[in-house]
């Protein structure tokens, strides 16, 4: 056997355990192991590609490199706190994309007849998703501001620029002498310089709600940018974990479309936030009914059935914790507690589940949207904590709302709905909710984490 | 490395096909550490930058290839860590 072939084998033997790897992720019970695959694929790819035939490293170099990022990576992922999540996965997408653009120009530069369509993808693709993911971060992170920013012409632009873009790509010798490299090396570097800008000018109109898509599709680009420069360097072990990785962010960006009932087309072209809301709040007067924690508690007293709906807020006011103890204590007399999740919950994906995971909530009792919405029907009590949006509604009815179509969480079907909530003020999308109003609602109105503390106080007492 | 492109091309598209399979099992509860997950997996662009830093490759080209190597090192690293930190907290009682 050649040697070649040996390689090509250890990167099969890599793919298939990335493959299995996530497999593994279809349960939290097999998951960490599945990771740990996942980890042991990427080590034989590493060890396939430092015994590639007929090449000689430059090994100080690639140990100085690898020491480098392993002790960043280290300190990143030991450091960083669970609600600060999306973050970390922004910047780790544009890390993605900007190691893939590297990687393209690289090989440019040291085989020049490279295909230049493909070193133009690859690159392109990466460099975007670097300025973007920076910018998602900055959004996030509060650097910049989370409203859409928005101006005349915007998208004009943005489309000159891709136009501007394409038509580098395809005849360079327009611009440039393509006589020569140094023709094409301009072109290349035009091409990276609108790249850059372009990841700016499509993330900068974004407003914050909606960046879980924006992280979501950000991270299908670096793996699609993983994929392209596969191609460019002929290396399957690229090809293949680049579209598992772009086929990943896809099916995510397609679910947090959903769970907001928007199409990509409008979370990226659409800049909600930037319009003023009409919101269906005017006019409409609302009888809201404020209660103390003590009457709170003889109500959950009484109920046998309590569903728990936590929204961003609670995790903000670092209420989970003492959210658990009161379901707890609710267990503990006799009570079913469940959670209830939305797809857009938290910041990203999945987020909410990982900031109860961390709060010790047991992984089977935390429920997404199908699996919950027929339990509030015989559901004595939906104690909502920090959400908004996600129960209102008006977006199974109101034509008018802003949230209209959105898929919600039923609680106004229990007997008894539970708000807590620091103040009136709207939520995200700057709609009042009606839910406040209904019949079957009562307020208790303060911090998270002091209303709960008192509520597991009360409840201990009962 | 002679590989035709369609054989590349197969092997994308193929690729695309197992990845939608796989990820649409994994439950919503587990959706950020499978984002997290597929950003260490998205360092495989670590292979493409070892391939870059060669002895006899211009300078230009070996520094590029050690900034690409930083970067997905950094993803690798970072991105499995982090993942099994969280799917360590997923527990039931």
């Amino acid at each position: 056997m050649e040697a070649i072939q040996i390689t090509n084998i250890l990167y099969l033997i890599s793919a298939v355990a990335f493959i299995l790897g996530i497999k593994r992720l279809s349960h939290p019970k097999t998951a960490r192991s599945g990771n740990l695959l996942s980890s042991l694929g990427m080590l034989i790819a590493i060890i396939a590609t430092l015994t590639y035939p007929g090449k000689e490293f430059d090994f100080t170099l690639i140990l100085a490199g690898v020491g480098i990022g392993a002790v960043i990576g280290a300190i990143f992922a030991t450091r960083v706190q669970m609600t600060e999540m999306p973050q970390m996965v922004a910047i780790f997408n544009g890390l993605g994309g900007a190691a893939s653009a590297f990687v393209a120009s690289s090989e440019f530069l040291s085989s020049p007849n490279s295909p230049f369509i493909i070193v133009c993808l690859s690159v392109f693709i990466g460099s975007l998703t670097f300025t973007g993911s920076f910018i998602a971060f900055g959004k996030l992170q509060g650097f910049i501001s989370g409203r859409a920013v928005t101006f005349k012409g915007q998208q004009a632009i943005n489309a000159v620029i891709a136009l501007l873009s394409v038509s580098l790509v395809l005849a360079p010798g327009l611009f440039f002498d393509s006589s020569m490299f140094s023709g094409y090396l301009n072109a290349f570097l035009v091409i990276v310089v609108l790249a850059l800008i372009l990841g700016v000018g499509l993330t900068i109109p974004i407003g914050g709600a909606d960046m879980p898509v924006v992280i979501s599709l950000l991270n299908s680009y670096s793996g699609i940018a993983a994929a392209a420069t596969g191609f460019l360097i002929s290396n399957n072990a690229l090809i293949i974990s680049g579209s598992l990785v772009g086929a990943s962010g896809l099916i995510l960006t397609n679910i947090m479309c959903k769970g907001m009932n928007r199409s990509l087309a409008n979370v990226i072209f659409g800049a909600v936030g930037a319009e003023s809301e009409s919101g269906s709040s005017d006019g409409k007067e609302m009888n809201i009914k404020s209660y103390s924690t003590t009457e709170a508690a003889m109500i959950l007293d009484a109920a046998e059935k309590i569903i728990i709906v936590p929204g961003y807020g609670l995790a903000v006011a670092q209420a989970q914790h003492v959210a658990r103890e009161v379901a707890e204590s609710l267990e503990d007399m006799g009570k079913t507690v469940l959670y209830a999740i939305h797809p857009v919950a938290g910041r990203m994906p999945g987020h909410m589940n990982v900031l109860l995971a961390e709060a010790n909530v047991s992984y089977d009792v935390l429920k997404d949207l199908d699996e919950i919405n027929p339990e509030f029907e015989d559901c004595d009590v939906a104690l909502i904590l920090g959400a908004n949006d996600v129960v209102n509604p008006a977006a199974r009815h109101d034509q008018s709302s802003p949230i209209y179509g959105m898929p919600i969480l039923n609680v106004d079907k229990s007997r008894t709905v539970i708000i807590n909530k620091r103040s009136m003020n709207p939520g995200f999308a700057g709609v009042q909710n009606e839910l406040f109003g209904y019949d079957n609602s009562i307020m208790v109105f303060g911090d998270a984490k002091d209303i709960l503390n008192d509520l597991l106080k009360e409840v201990k007492e009962l | 490395m002679q590989i035709d492109i369609v054989s590349l091309i197969t092997i994308f598209i193929l690729a695309v096909f197992v990845g939608n399979e796989i990820i649409n099992k994994v439950p919503p509860t587990l959706h950020t550490p499978l984002m997290s997950g597929s950003n260490a997996i998205s360092g495989i662009a670590i292979v493409g930058a070892i391939l870059a830093i060669l002895v006899d490759a211009g300078d230009a080209s070996k520094y590029i290839g050690l900034a690409a190597l930083i970067c997905a090192t950094i993803n690798v690293v970072g991105g499995f860590l982090v993942t099994d930190r969280m799917l360590k907290m997923f527990k039931k009682k």
